[in-house]
Parts: structure tokens; sequence; C-alpha cells
């Protein structure tokens, strides 16, 4: 049964007010709460480790998987889940984790993603993160993903985590084979004493790979980031990182850039960024009539929106 | 009305430097004033004292008689003083919708009616996100906007034709020409352009610092002429028929 702090989780990391539609798996507390699959889509637990397999039927156009993770006591929670997306399908996958930690010990979800999208099917795959609880209790979240895209496939990943997370360290590993292309969009805000780690690498092998990587952060108070994207490009290849974060207070970013060319026709770019909010952003959004604060708060929600 | 009265003010770098002295305006409800004047002479940082930007270390401001010399930049935003800056900054993430609707218009057919009035196509821009694609002129332009879409006590546009086209130039000088069909705004624009001069009911020089003058359009149009009798492409620029030619005087 799912009460009323599961269903807040479930809203903050998977945008649903109730049970989804289409096919799901609701895990709780290292449990299963809820599954459904569907004709195209079927969801079977693995037998050797904890975790679940999704394999999506080639051909599957405009279906839904929703993974939601919540956690509401302390509890140390490790996962494997491995995807099979059918060569030519179109799907959404929603997955996230939502930690609600009342105590003095962590929740922790390590969950590692393994994904195949076969030959010219196309995913978007959304995480969310959120976590929220009075306790002393950390809230840690260390997910793996892993995404190998066959020929003319299409990944469109998007990572958020806003808030709530004390400690997290996101590795992201995709393999981009021939006309394969990628987008993933990485928004991130850390606050108090939050530690926050990202790294993606994207190996480029196939023809006419492409891979483009938004990353936006603010980081607040006294909390601490640390961007690695790098792009590995084996084949003639386009690949693009912007990596931009707004610093604040006391907070700490790294932006590593690393682009590494095996072929004399990968074109790769790398731009980062880091400062503070422009004063004359405020000052302009001040002259319309906002407060200081209003001003501060419109312009980090565009930023990361 | 917006009163100047004795206004000085002052930026510290390493000792404090007086930028404004002794200034004294007295701005009327439905008129418009240009403020001319050399590079650096002062007619931004009156601006931003109108609006509250910079504080003045002495003297006092009044807007219809009630003294706002103390409010900081939002409470005079709130009372109806308006300034579109001289390079307004990109915002990444906000679109032009969304900053139009913070300065007070949300409806979308009236930010439409907007964009157009300042030479855009709103089809094209509405949902733009203000971000480093956007040149200077487009940007301009969109400040601009921000002004027009609130009804104001007080606007000041600081060089609105910089970076402009002439095209859209002409339909700028038409849209100040008719603010007064709609609002009862007291507006004061920065300009060096004859063809904003023109539209001068008062004209007001600054120069190091100071008010050196406050004359009519034409005497300082009278003056202009003397100046350039000589350059024989002056009534084509005027007209605006040389695309090309950018004419300070």
């Amino acid at each position: 049964m799912l009460n009323a702090i599961d269903k807040r989780l479930l809203q903050e990391v998977a945008d649903l007010h109730t049970i989804p539609q289409g096919a799901y798996n609701i895990r709780k507390n290292g449990q299963a709460a809820g599954r459904q699959s569907t004709a195209n889509i079927d969801i079977v637990t693995k037998a050797e480790k904890p975790g679940i397999d999704v394999i999506i039927k080639p051909g599957t156009k405009g279906e839904s998987v929703h993974i939601p993770v919540i956690l509401s006591e302390s509890l140390d929670d490790l996962v494997y889940n491995t995807f099979e997306i059918g060569a030519g399908s179109d799907v959404l996958i929603v997955a996230g984790c939502g930690i609600h930690n009342p105590g003095s010990n962590k929740s922790q979800h390590d969950g590692v993603h393994e994904f195949f999208v076969r030959k010219g099917a196309k995913m978007k795959y959304v995480e969310k993160h959120y976590g929220e609880g009075s306790g002393s209790g950390q809230r840690i979240l260390n997910p793996k993903t892993i995404i190998e895209v066959e020929e003319d496939g299409t990944v469109e990943l998007e990572m958020i985590q806003i808030k709530g997370v004390d400690q997290t360290k996101r590795d992201t590993q995709i393999r981009l084979h021939k006309n394969a292309r990628l987008i993933v969009s990485e928004r991130l805000l850390t606050d108090l004493e939050q530690n926050a780690e990202s790294n993606i690498t994207v190996e480029l092998f196939g023809e006419d790979a492409t891979a483009q990587i938004i990353s936006r952060s603010v980081a607040q108070d006294n909390s601490r980031q640390v961007f690695h994207l790098s792009l590995r490009g084996y084949a003639k290849c386009r690949g693009h990182i912007q990596c931009d974060s707004i610093i604040m207070q006391n907070a700490q970013v790294s932006s590593i850039p690393e682009i590494t060319a095996f072929h004399s026709d990968a074109e790769l770019i790398h731009e980062a960024a880091i400062g503070k909010i422009a004063s004359e952003q405020l000052v302009k959004l001040m002259t319309l009539g906002l407060t200081e604060e209003e001003a501060e708060t419109t312009i980090l929600q565009g930023f990361l929106k | 009305m917006l009163e100047l009265r004795d206004i000085s003010v002052s930026v510290t770098e390493e000792k404090e430097v007086p930028i404004l002295k002794d200034i004294n305006l007295a701005l009327d409800k439905n008129k418009i004033y240009v403020m001319t004047g050399p590079n650096g002479g002062g007619k931004s940082s009156i601006a931003k004292t109108i609006m509250g930007i910079y504080q003045p270390v002495k003297g006092k401001i009044l807007l219809d008689g009630i003294d706002i010399t103390e409010k900081g930049i939002t409470e005079r935003a709130r009372l109806g003083i308006g300034y579109a800056f001289q390079q307004p900054p990109r915002f990444k993430g906000l679109k032009v919708r969304e900053l139009l609707a913070l300065a007070g218009k949300e409806d979308l057919d009236e930010q439409c009616d907007l964009l157009f009035d300042v030479g855009l196509c709103a089809q094209d821009y509405i949902d733009r996100e203000i971000n480093a694609s956007f040149s200077g002129g487009e940007l301009k332009r969109i400040e601009i906007a921000t002004l027009l879409a609130r009804n104001l006590n007080v606007a000041v546009f600081d060089e609105p034709e910089a970076g402009i086209d002439l095209w859209s130039f002409q339909k700028l000088t038409e849209t100040f020409e008719h603010l007064h069909e709609k609002y009862n705004t007291t507006l004061v624009i920065i300009s060096h352009q004859e063809r904003i001069l023109r539209l001068a009911d008062e004209v007001i020089l600054v120069s190091e610092g100071r008010i050196s003058e406050i004359t009519s359009r034409e005497n300082i149009l009278a003056e202009i002429e003397k100046i350039d009798f000589d350059c024989r492409c002056r009534k084509e620029c005027i007209k605006g028929e040389i695309a090309s030619a950018e004419c300070d005087r």
C-alpha cells in the first residue's frame, strides 16, 4: 500500500499522482510495491541479483515505463536493472528515486541501469532525484547508467536533481554506434553541505554518430560539485559538451573537460563556464518590479529549466 | 512630474569620484525629453539615479511631490519608473514571452503587438530564449519592449537606437511619437540621433557631470544644421535613405 509520503515522493520523481498508465514497477524500501507488464512491455524479476529486466518488443511505439524507487526509512538499497529496447521502438522511460529519511541513519539507493537500445529505436529516459526528511540521516544516491545505442538509434537523457540529496555520485557511460544520436540534459542544484559528482563518458564508435551534452548546475551555500564530462571520438562523428554552472555563497564547482579524438574526422567541442549571477540580470528584473530574491529565483528557475 | 533637486552622485573606486554635480531637473508628464551630450558626460548616470541604481550623496528626488530618494530599485519600479538599459543583459533559459510577462504583459496578443512596435516578428521571437543567440540589436529591441509593456509614469531609454537597423529605427521613432496617445508617460530618451532629437519637447545637454543647458529642439537642430552645412549626405541620412551610413551628428 502507498501512504501519503510515498505518494508525494512518487509525484516528485515521476510526476505521478496515482498508479501510472502502461507498464510500471514501483520499488518501495527495497521491496516490490506494484508492477504491471503490458502486451509489448514485459517486466520480470532478475533471478541472480536484486532488480528487474524490462523487455520492450521491437516496434513498440508511444508507450511508457515508470520505474520509480521510493525510500521512506533508513536503508541501504542496491538494484541492477536491465532494459532491452527493441528495434524500431519509440518509448519513454521514467525512473527516479525519492528518499524520505526521518531518522538519523543513512538512506542509500545505488542503482545500476543498463540499456540496450537496438537498431533504429528511440528512447527518452528521465531520471529525477528527490530527497526530504528532517532527520540528520544522510540521503545518498549513486546511480550508474550504461547505455549502448545501436545503429540509427536515438537516446534522449534527462537527469534532474534539485536539492535534498546529501551525497550523489552519478556515473554515466554511453556507447554510440553508426548514425546513433544522443542528447543529454543534466540539471543539478545543490545547497547546504551537499556533494554531487557527475561523470559522463560518451564513446562515439560509429560513423556519423552525434552527441550533445548540456549540463547546467547551481551550487549554493557550502555545497560542492564536480563534473567530469568526456567525449571520445573513434570515427567520423560530432560531439558537443556545454557545461554551465552558477556559483553562490561558499560553494565550490569543478568542471573538468575531456575530449579525445582517435580519428581525424572527429569534431569535438567542449564549452565550460562557471560564474555567479550577473548583477545586471538582477538589476534588470528589479527594474521590472521584482524584489532581489524574486529576481534571483526567476534567474535560477530559467537557468535550470 | 519627476524632480531632481541638487542631486550629486559619486562612485567609490580607490577614492570617491564625483560623477554628477548639482543636477536640477523638473520633468513634466506627457512630454518627451531628449538628453544628449558627449560620452562620459553623465547621461546614463542621471538615468540610473532616476531608477535608483545609483544612490545620490546629496539632493532629493521627487515623484509627483513625494520624496523617493530613499527608495530602492524595486520600489521605484512599482511606482512606475522604468529604465531601458544601454547594454541589456541576456538571460539563459528565459523566453521573450516570459520576460514580457514579468514586465506585466501576460496576454499573448498584446505581447505580439509590443514586438511589432519594436520591429520584431512576434512569431519568430516570442518563444525564443534571450540567450547568446540574440544579436545586440535584437536584445535592444526586446529591452525597449519591456518598457513599452508597462504603463509607466517615467520611462527612461538609454540610447535606444544603438545597434538597430534603419527600418526598425523608423518604426521606433513612430512608436515613441505615438506613446503619448496611449500613456501619460514622462519620456526621457538618451540619444545623439537627429531623428530622435526631432521628437523632443525639450533637449537636455549634459556634460562633465552637469546639465550645461536645457534648450528647445529648434535651437539644437539649428546648431546641428550649422555644423553639418558641408555634409552632402545629410538630407539622405535624415530620410534614412543611406542604409550603410552611421552618423552620430
